[in-house]
């Protein structure tokens, strides 16, 4: 590249014309390169990139079939006055407040103590962590379903034998949102622990020797020395679980189809239905960008609010 | 201390010995309380359905049994058919990804163009969006170009992604430059010093790449719930959900379709095991 832009600017007096022949002659020069991300880059554009484009003209749009009405901001409008968009983000906002610390809080402390174990014990817990991940969200649902069931549950099974319940579980408005949550905090984030494990490896072992000049304690080391230096990963990790709650829509749609009433009705969920059982693309595409703005705009908060230059 | 470096902390004194004893006690009860859905998922599957719902139920070693799998197949016949739809675009995605997403990587991480990274920077950026912005929008798409209910719908978007592309990036800048050189010098063409030489040394990168994408695609639920309707040609999960719509309280056969399901992850989670632990520090985005 810098070769070409350089006989560019040393010709004295350039045409035009010669100018684009050297263009032409480095694009040709580099055609492999671009042969090379052509098929990512067009799948790019086709799949990503227009339909991004498309979705902000839908917004504000009425979908007909004889061709869209412009509607401005009726769309929006609509969805921010709209009680069960509200319901939805309600339930959607909680289960991210709830999910996302406690997920990020039990990742660093189990990964903190793994880390002491000798590597094959470490090895073998990972792996325990990890493989109920393995399964798909729509089997865990499925299982956790099984274990709600109010007659003959695992839950009401075992609380049974010790005098409590029976409990509605998923069944009752009341504790619907709240059994879906329990089902996220009784499973440990076993990826999160394994890229925890893999930042902690990463921090040189001198730091920890300094610190035992200085006679810190095992806790103060922990404290002061590996949770500052994991700081991009904890940011990473926030991200993306943010990302990941505000998405949820699969143990909702297994589990109690967005119900009873609208009380496990997550945002995912209603622009399912907005766009695929009422067939309101306009509606749903307003939805899925108020949603998109709340995700980006938490993203970039947490990248302002966490992000110092850690150097190791 | 210093004896372990300052890595590791080792109990001292009879107090240490019991907080460090509870602490072990924790982690293990946090891994055995993990894994009791699973476990509790094939207990039922493998125990007769009406022993399940028996007051206590009847599980034990005696009472095993592939009735649940066998009443499975008789009420949903298309399973079989669900699993190897589902195998068959799963390795296909996977095939695809690991050609397009290399051949993506490796130019933007050797090869000095212009636009390179414009280019790789707008990719990039829009791994942020989430895809449900895109989601009304590509099921017009797809319905104009005509795949709504047909594999193409699935597999040519999946084609390569993103973060493959990101990852395969981050691998192959840290590959020597020697050997591409020398090739070049021979005369090698460029498909050729991709084929012969960047993708040899690419293994251990395309085999973190193509485990996640087969069981990315082997999981995916939303979009083949939203582009396939002929129930022939329904992908597992979204089978699993119809199944479960239809036989909502039998959850012996249930949770056979759902063992049958994770199975194939499991087998994939043991072979691989290393790969996927590893290969997660590749795929690390912030560290970029």
């Amino acid at each position: 590249m810098v070769d070409g832009l350089a006989r560019i600017k040393q010709d004295p007096e350039p045409h035009k014309t010669n100018k684009v022949r050297s263009v032409l002659k480095l694009l040709y020069k580099k055609r492999w390169a671009y042969y090379f991300i052509a098929p990512a880059t067009i799948l790019f554009c086709i799949f990503t990139v227009i339909p991004v484009i498309r979705s902000f003209i839908l917004a504000f749009q009425e979908f007909r079939l004889m061709g869209n009405v412009w509607v401005g901001l009726d769309n929006f409008k609509y969805v921010l006055t709209d009680p069960v968009f509200h319901k939805a983000m309600r339930n959607t906002a909680l289960y991210t407040v709830i999910m996302v610390p406690q997920g990020v809080l039990k990742a660093l402390v189990l990964a903190s103590i793994l880390r002491n174990l000798p590597e094959a014990m470490q090895t073998f817990f990972r792996g325990a962590y990890y493989l109920p991940g393995v399964a798909s969200a729509v089997v865990i649902s499925m299982v956790w379903k099984w274990i709600y069931d109010p007659n003959f549950g695992l839950f009401n099974l075992i609380l049974g034998k010790f005098g409590f319940g029976p409990y509605p579980w998923l069944t009752s408005p009341k504790t619907s949102l709240t059994s879906i949550m329990l089902m996220g905090i009784l499973t440990a984030p076993g990826y999160y622990i394994i890229l925890y494990l893999a930042a902690m490896k990463k921090i040189p072992r001198e730091l920890y020797e300094v610190a035992d000049i200085d006679g810190a304690t095992p806790f103060s080391k922990w404290w002061n020395v590996t949770l500052p230096l994991l700081k991009p990963t904890t940011l990473y990790i926030t991200i993306t679980s943010i990302i990941g709650s505000f998405q949820i829509f699969t143990s909702a749609y297994v589990m109690t189809q967005g119900g009873p009433g609208y009380s496990t009705m997550t945002v995912v969920y209603l622009i399912y239905n907005t766009a695929f059982r009422d067939f309101e693309f306009g509606l749903a595409s307003a939805q899925a960008i108020v949603l998109a703005a709340i995700i980006v705009f938490i993203s970039i908060f947490n990248f302002r609010a966490f992000s110092t230059d850690v150097q190791y | 201390m210093t004896s372990t470096g300052g890595l590791h902390w080792r109990p001292r004194g009879i107090l240490q010995w019991i907080g460090a004893i509870l602490v072990f006690l924790f982690i293990v009860a946090w891994a055995a309380l993990s894994l009791l859905p699973m476990a509790w998922m094939f207990t039922s599957a493998f125990t007769p359905s009406s022993a399940l719902v028996k007051m206590p139920p009847q599980v034990s070693v005696k009472n095993f049994s592939l009735a649940n799998f066998k009443d499975l197949l008789k009420k949903a016949p298309l399973l079989p058919r669900w699993f190897l739809n589902t195998a068959f675009i799963a390795s296909v995605a996977t095939v695809a990804n690991l050609i397009f997403d290399t051949l993506a990587g490796y130019a933007f991480a050797k090869m000095d163009f212009p636009g390179r990274d414009i280019i790789f920077w707008v990719i990039l950026s829009t791994m942020m969006i989430p895809s449900q912005v895109t989601l009304v929008p590509m099921f017009l798409l797809v319905n104009k170009l005509g795949w709504y209910d047909s594999y193409a719908a699935i597999l040519v978007p999946g084609m390569c992604q993103t973060f493959g592309i990101f990852m395969m990036k981050q691998f192959i800048q840290t590959l020597p430059a020697d050997m591409e050189d020398a090739a070049r010098v021979d005369g090698c063409s460029e498909l050729g010093i991709w084929w012969r030489i960047i993708l040899p040394l690419c293994k251990p990168g395309m085999a973190v790449l193509g485990i996640s994408v087969f069981m990315g695609q082997w999981k995916s639920f939303l979009w083949p719930l939203i582009v396939l309707k002929t129930e022939r040609k329904f992908l597992l999960e979204q089978g699993l959900t119809t199944l479960q719509q239809q036989f909502f309280t039998d959850y012996g056969v249930l949770m056979s379709g759902a063992a049958f399901a994770a199975i194939p992850m499991i087998i994939v989670f043991f072979f691989f095991q290393r790969y996927l632990i590893e290969g997660f520090t590749v795929g690390d985005v912030l560290k970029g």
